[in-house]
């Protein structure tokens, strides 16, 4: 039985228009996933006095959203781990809500990473400029997705895993998408034979291994307990969370095969006194296929090198046997860039009953976001009130 | 002519790049601790001792893992497809990122498979390390 403590909880959650948006700015993109969020929580914009948020345009990230937003929060927080800083975002915000520090805050996320690219604002794939430790990669013609694509040839070599059963993640994530009208792939069926067929774009990675580029924003609604009993829907607990880095640069990762999610599980599920048999939903970030299986791993699920086995039966898919991002996730929902939040959305609406490919009952909800190149995981246990 | 994907060189590591263009591979270690590193920094990541030499590596090593990149929009790399970045465990301990010797089909590369470093002019002043299959 789960023990974590029940002082923060998650009261507001909502999506943006999402997929191709070009009539959204990335500013819109942010005050449309607030908004919502605040109108989900049943709240008032004046009971907001944190914000918690990256990416966007400017240097000054946070104060632009402040501002923007005509907000003046007394709690700003921007850690910048990629796309999970939104895991981060939630370990940070009930350590400031339980010292005081904030009642209720904002997390919230917009991108327009699919309209830049077709309106020629951005190119398909970014070097980072070579300096500092990017002069140890960017010269050599790295890739953001030969990147993953070194762990997963590490993988095969190692423990044997195939293309195939790779292959069967984006498939169950497909199969997920098919449930959601929203997903950028809703109405298109997806095979193993599809994914094999794809085009190869960082060898062993096909193209259907790789997340999709949309545009897309999220918000999160965090509060304490009192005045999450007020809100207009039930509260979904935060009772565990943990973070954990490894690397920026590949070179620098002892170990591919391990992902950092591995130290920030063991964290989060210590403080909310869970195992795995007690995980009813599963969010994982899914930057790309392997992302999800190396997480399986980490998190425990199976033991490390059985992860090709254990996702080729299909369990991944909303009705299997470990239901793991029954939107669609980043293979097959959407993906503008820094996904995490996404997966607080989805798992706080599977608590709630809220889905589009909805789990019996399910109690207990672990996130996993995992930011920059496999460099930073954050884990979030969720409770149903 | 400096292009955009050539390295910015700093501080730390001139020393580094300046070898790679006289065939050399330079590479750091702490005289307190032993540790041998890579990438270059002034002060050791393992004991912060700032009491840190320049060795030269014998350019031998195993692959750790590889990607053959078969699309990239950006020049001079979109020209190049299909090619490779390897990570190279170099016999001293450390791990680098190189490519794959351009004229060697990237589908000789194997984990684990014996290499050694050697490296190709970009530009007057600056050369990038391969890696291919040792003698």
């Amino acid at each position: 039985m789960p023990n974590g403590k029940r002082t923060v909880a998650i009261v507001g959650v909502a999506e943006s228009d999402s997929g191709f948006v070009p009539d959204l700015s990335i500013m819109e993109q942010h005050a449309q996933a607030a908004t919502r969020a605040l109108a989900d929580s049943g709240l008032q914009k004046k009971d907001i006095d944190g914000l918690f948020t990256c990416g966007g345009v400017g240097v000054l990230h946070p104060l632009e959203m402040a501002e923007y937003l005509g907000m003046h929060p007394r709690y700003i927080d921007s850690t910048s781990v990629g796309g999970s800083s939104w895991e981060t975002y939630i370990e940070h915000a009930v350590l400031a809500i339980e010292a005081g520090k904030c009642n209720t805050a904002l997390l919230v996320y917009g991108s327009t990473a699919n309209s830049d690219v077709k309106k020629k604002l951005r190119a398909g794939d970014f070097a980072l400029l070579p300096r500092g430790v990017a002069q140890y990669e960017t010269p050599f013609g790295i890739t953001l997705i030969s990147k993953y694509g070194m762990a997963a040839r590490r993988h095969m070599h190692q423990y044997g895993t195939t293309s195939e059963q790779l292959a069967a993640i984006g498939v169950a994530a497909r199969k997920n998408a098919n449930r959601n009208p929203k997903a950028f792939m809703y109405g298109k069926p997806l095979t193993i034979e599809d994914v094999l067929k794809s085009k190869m774009v960082a060898d062993p990675l096909h193209l259907n291994d790789c997340c999709l580029r949309t545009d897309g924003g999220g918000a999160v609604i965090i509060t304490r307990a009192d005045v999450a009993k007020g809100a207009k829907k039930k509260p979904v607990w935060v009772i565990g969370c943990g973070g954990a880095e490894d690397h920026v640069i590949m070179s620098q990762s002892p170990d591919l095969t391990i992902s950092p999610a591995k130290r920030a599980a063991e964290i989060a599920f210590g403080e909310a006194g869970i195992t795995t048999k007690d995980v009813d939903y599963l969010g994982i970030y899914d930057s790309f296929s392997i992302t999800v299986l190396l997480t399986l791993e980490a998190l425990g699920f199976c033991k490390p090198g059985e992860g090709g086995p254990f996702v080729a039966d299909g369990k991944l898919a909303w009705d299997g046997a470990l239901p793991t991002n029954t939107d669609g996730g980043g293979l097959s929902s959407n993906h503008p860039g820094m996904r995490g939040i996404f997966l607080l959305i989805e798992a706080t609406k599977q608590l709630r009953g809220e889905s589009t490919a909805q789990v019996k009952d399910p109690k207990i909800a672990v996130c996993n976001g995992t930011g920059g190149f496999l460099s930073h995981c954050g884990t979030v246990v969720l409770a149903k009130d | 002519m400096a292009e955009w994907f050539h390295p910015i060189v700093d501080t730390e590591s001139e020393p580094f790049w300046k070898g790679c263009k006289e065939g050399k591979l330079v590479i750091k270690r702490c005289k307190d601790c032993s540790k041998v590193y890579y990438y270059p920094r002034r002060w050791c990541p393992n004991c912060w001792s700032e009491n840190t030499e320049w060795i030269e590596s014998k350019r031998r090593g195993k692959v750790y893992s590889y990607s053959t990149i078969h699309q990239n929009p950006a020049q001079p790399f979109a020209s190049l497809v299909p090619y490779a970045v390897v990570l190279v465990d170099l016999d001293e301990g450390p791990r680098m990122m190189v490519n794959w010797d351009f004229a060697i089909p990237p589908d000789k590369i194997k984990c684990d498979m014996p290499v050694e470093i050697a490296f190709r002019d970009i530009s007057e002043e600056l050369a990038l390390p391969i890696a291919r299959p040792a003698k």
